[in-house]
């Protein structure tokens, strides 16, 4: 299996896409927030977090998607939502909680709803997995070949939702990825001290139908590999598959965690390895992209993300009254 | 001249009624959940379903509330009309978090922009000694989280037409049925649970209450089974000249307080009666409402009658102590008048 070179170089774009969206977004975040932090200061309130460093997982599978494959996402969203190509002045101007957001305001960053690319996420661990179901059992009643994935972190693994739903996708065959983001922890606690598995595409075995695959090292090219294969597998009805990948979690579970669970050495050790940084070499070197246009790629994403953050910031606040409104259609 | 056809069905018949009718008239229709297919529902509310309309589309789901009410979520998130089934309202407690995290809230949440066209119907209420798990209304509970339009109709014709209403309705919508109000052989047979019901389709409104006696005395509120005791009670009442107004809420959300008030303006008395737990419940919204409205139109305080806040005993004597009775109703009404 190869990767087609408008592939990587998509893969390449949205990553970097990704990046200074979060980086932008710590940033942010940041305001009002020093020096006292306070969580509800600040144009951006509430918990904030940022996916930097966990990109490839969510480009490596979204490169094989449409707009008519449903992904539901956890409570850290981001690279999910660009990756499946989330209106992004709509996006960040709902973590601003404006009224030209994605939800008027409503929803907030860790709820996000698109629609028109069938994207949404929730705050509740392991939550989005049912939701995938019922959207792969939707495409399979309606006869498509749409595909669901639910990006999930690996303590969702052990959440009864997943067990449910793996039981529920392998017996009626469904088209339902789901992507375990193995960042090694549920807020402090690591994967050692949590999970009696050694990483979750294992408990695949546990149910019929079910695939399971591992990407190590946080690697675009493998988790892009593994996913084409998954897709394959969901859109010819051979049932669910899951993907473990090991990522990286280059900051805090939310934006103020002091992180003392943690070696001051492992965030820097961990950067070393930055994927992003990877890939452009081997967009350069496997791929023959040239310097120029790789340059031009970062421009655009970056000119994308600062439009998307200009749009938020002077985008109006919404009218009061509106709090009333969307409890029933 | 044309003649209409009158025919008796159960509460189960009529709602399995409804179901195919929307089956017929919408694809995108479907039912899935414990026990749903060729048993055709632990209390009979897909019965026949499975035969007409087969096992795509009328689907038996493991045991996992979690995941085949979160299904249907995703599926209406899709643009499906699901039906999902959680066997008995007690079972909640293995499903909330996808009931009112996320079919209450994702409509708001996502500003409108998604819709959960879905139907959560469920078996509430008690009374042949199911005891403290499979006994409880929890109306209230329900009717208390934003985002849920909760429906508990009282007779077949209703659960016929109140069910169509719910399943084209764009919102999430509960559906509570009573299990003695279903028509089950293996339950006591009551007159209440056999109605007539008209062939072909019909709805009932959504968040529409009933008069379903006129009175100028006082005025008893009830809802689902409670209806039924309230309707005995004035019935005795009237025999000692006092003529009560009944109203059937047969929606907890939206509720129709103006029906109510309405009513107590003209009687000037007021007793609420509900088969679910007293403190913080329905008795208790529709007396404050009353108090906020019309409270200079009473005459005599509120009186509520409702189950003490206990959970429900399983002995037969213990559990129709603490369950509302015509009975009882007549004696507070009895009192009520006397102040």
């Amino acid at each position: 299996m190869t990767i087609p070179v408008e592939q990587a170089k998509w893969m390449y774009v949205t990553m970097v896409k990704i990046r200074y969206f979060e980086d932008e977004m710590e940033k942010a975040y940041g305001e009002g927030k020093s020096p006292v932090f306070n969580i509800g200061s600040g144009p951006v309130p509430g918990e904030m977090h940022l996916a930097t460093g966990q990109e490839p997982a969510a480009v490596g599978i979204c490169a094989h998607l449409t707009a008519e494959d449903t992904v539901t996402s956890p409570h850290r969203p981001h690279h999910h939502a660009i990756a499946k190509n989330v209106n992004l002045d709509k996006m960040a101007a709902e973590i601003f909680g404006k009224v030209t957001g994605l939800g008027k305001g409503k929803g907030g960053h860790m709820h996000l709803f698109d629609p028109a690319v069938k994207f949404s996420c929730g705050g509740i661990v392991g939550a989005g997995i049912p939701h995938a179901v019922g959207a792969a059992l939707a495409a399979k009643m309606k006869k498509k070949d749409w595909v669901a994935v639910s990006f999930i972190g690996e303590g969702a693994a052990n959440q009864g939702a997943f067990h449910e739903s793996l039981n529920m996708a392998g017996l009626w065959k469904l088209p339902l990825i789901i992507v375990v983001e193995n960042n090694d922890y549920g807020i402090s606690v690591p994967k050692s001290a949590s999970t009696a598995i050694e990483s979750n595409d294992k408990r695949a075995a546990a149910y019929s139908n079910v695939a399971g695959a591992y990407v190590k090292d946080n690697d675009p090219a493998e988790m892009y590999r593994v996913s084409e294969e998954a897709v394959r597998r969901a859109r010819n009805g051979e049932g669910p598959t899951i993907i473990e990948i090991e990522t990286y979690r280059y900051l805090g579970h939310f934006q103020g965690d002091p992180e003392l669970y943690r070696e001051k050495d492992e965030v820097p050790a961990l950067r070393e390895k930055d994927p992003i940084v990877k890939w452009k070499t081997t967009l350069r070197n496997e791929f023959s992209v040239s310097e120029q246009e790789i340059e031009e790629m970062e421009k655009r994403a970056k000119r994308d993300v600062e439009n998307a953050y200009r749009f938020a910031r002077e985008s109006e606040e919404p009218s009061l009254e509106s709090a009333l409104e969307d409890v029933f259609i | 001249m044309t003649t209409v056809k009158q025919r008796m069905l159960t509460g189960n018949k009529a709602m399995a009624e409804a179901i195919a009718i929307e089956m017929e008239r919408n694809p995108n229709v479907f039912v899935l959940g414990e026990d749903v297919g060729k048993y055709g529902g632990i209390f009979g509310s897909t019965q026949g379903l499975i035969d007409r309309f087969g096992e795509q589309r009328v689907m038996d789901t493991p045991i996992s509330e979690t995941a085949f009410i979160g299904a249907a979520i995703g599926a209406a998130a899709e643009g499906m009309r699901p039906i999902v089934e959680l066997m008995f309202v007690d079972f909640f407690g293995v499903c909330m978090d996808q009931i009112y995290n996320h079919m209450a809230k994702i409509p708001y949440m996502s500003g409108g922009n998604v819709k959960l066209p879905m139907v959560l119907m469920t078996a509430v209420g008690g009374g042949y000694s199911d005891a403290a798990q499979h006994s409880q209304t929890l109306y209230a509970t329900f009717a208390h989280l934003p985002g849920m339009k909760v429906a508990a109709p009282s007779t077949p014709y209703d659960l016929k037409g109140m069910m169509a209403s719910a399943i084209r309705d764009d919102n999430p919508v509960v559906f509570m049925f009573h299990k003695a109000l279903q028509g089950l052989g293996w339950m006591d047979q009551l007159d209440a649970a056999v109605g007539e019901v008209p062939e072909g389709e019909y709805t009932v409104p959504l968040g529409k209450a009933k008069v379903v006696r006129e009175g100028k005395d006082v005025t008893i509120v009830g809802l689902q089974m409670t209806v039924h005791y309230v309707l005995e009670a004035a019935a005795k009442l009237k025999e000692d000249g006092i003529d009560a107004e009944v109203i059937d809420l047969r929606s907890l959300v939206p509720l129709d307080r103006e029906t109510i008030i309405e009513s107590v303006k003209k009687t000037h008395r007021l007793v609420v009666v509900d088969e679910d737990y007293l403190s913080y419940g329905m008795t208790a919204e529709v007396s404050a409402s009353v108090a906020e409205k019309a409270l200079y139109d009473l005459e005599a305080p509120i009186r509520r009658i409702a189950v003490p806040d206990v959970p429900i005993p399983y002995n037969k004597k213990l559990e129709q102590f603490v369950l509302p009775n015509a009975g009882r109703i007549y004696d507070e009404v009895i009192q009520l008048m006397n102040e």
